[in-house]
């Protein structure tokens, strides 16, 4: 019995040492070509919208604005996205809007705001977890250093 | 009567339930063991997101460019702190793809997976540099959340 006892040890310390843990990751695809390209590309029939997200000087979120519209205190991209669901209806079905949003960030700001900022424009899952497609189209506004 | 003599018996262990549980770690290890060439780089801590979804189909020869919560930019297995350095990078492996395949920068991936602490000016930046080698296409990467992650009813 021995040599089977070392085999399966040996199988064992193989597992073990090729055992990484992977952490579920997703993305959110966008398309964006350089501004030169861009221009020359087929522009949205809908006006495009303009997401601001101010930061404070330690990178912290201080408002997002949506237009002219501005969303403090509790939870601003809750807020947003309602403000989002109630100028897009996403009752069409799946690639129904051909809304554009730009998203203007400050530079410091942290990058989990701006994922944040994505999350509440490009969709939301109900309660029976299904996915439901908002705006597809997200654009960075051109850098702007401060 | 026959008597045995005394001491020499070897005693054996019952070795059965050891092996039975070497056998069950080696059953979870084979099912969970994943081969695949996932770029995961621990310095990085994905911001969350309940909407971030696994690509449905494998990207076709994607980069991917991580950037740490320091504003370090980690490509293919290197280091910079200057997005003047990461472009050079890039500019080498454009020139490889244009050189060896027929494909258009347009259509290659870049993956982003920027750290939650990072700046967003900075991933602008990476954005930038990329636009100007001619690539389009991103996919800003994001750790998967069973929790709302932005707040709010």
């Amino acid at each position: 019995m021995t040599p089977m006892i070392d085999i399966v040890f040996q199988l064992l310390v193989f597992f073990v040492f090729t055992f990484k843990i992977i952490l579920p990751e997703g993305d959110f695809n966008i398309r964006m070509p350089s501004a030169t390209s861009s221009a020359s590309s087929q522009p949205s029939e809908t006006p495009l919208l303009t997401v601001k997200l101010r930061a404070t000087p330690s990178g912290e979120l201080a408002r997002v604005q949506l237009g002219e519209i501005t969303f403090e205190g509790e939870a601003p991209f809750g807020q947003l996205h309602a403000a989002i669901r109630e100028m897009i209806p996403d009752d069409g079905g799946p690639d129904s809007s051909d809304q554009e949003v730009e998203i203007e960030a400050d530079y410091n700001l942290k990058y989990r705001y701006t994922m944040n900022a994505i999350t509440a424009i490009t969709g939301y899952l109900d309660e029976e977890k299904n996915r439901h497609k908002l705006v597809e189209r997200v654009r960075f506004a051109p850098l702007q250093k401060k | 009567m026959r008597i045995r003599p005394k001491g020499s018996e070897i005693v054996e262990g019952d070795l059965t339930p050891m092996i039975d549980m070497t056998f069950q770690l080696i059953a979870f290890f084979m099912l969970v063991i994943n081969f695949s060439d996932v770029e995961q780089d621990q310095r990085v801590k994905l911001p969350a997101s309940e909407l971030a979804q696994p690509p449905t189909a494998p990207y076709e020869h994607p980069y991917t460019i991580h950037l740490t919560s320091t504003d370090r930019y980690i490509f293919g297995g290197r280091q910079w702190n200057e997005i003047a350095q990461l472009k050079s990078a890039l500019l080498a492996e454009t020139q490889i793809i244009k050189r060896h395949t027929n494909k258009k920068l347009a259509d290659v991936t870049v993956i982003i997976r920027a750290d939650e602490q990072a700046k967003t000016g900075v991933v602008q930046e990476i954005i930038q540099a990329c636009q100007e080698l001619e690539f389009e296409r991103f996919a800003l990467r994001s750790k998967q959340s069973d929790q709302r992650t932005i707040g709010g009813g």
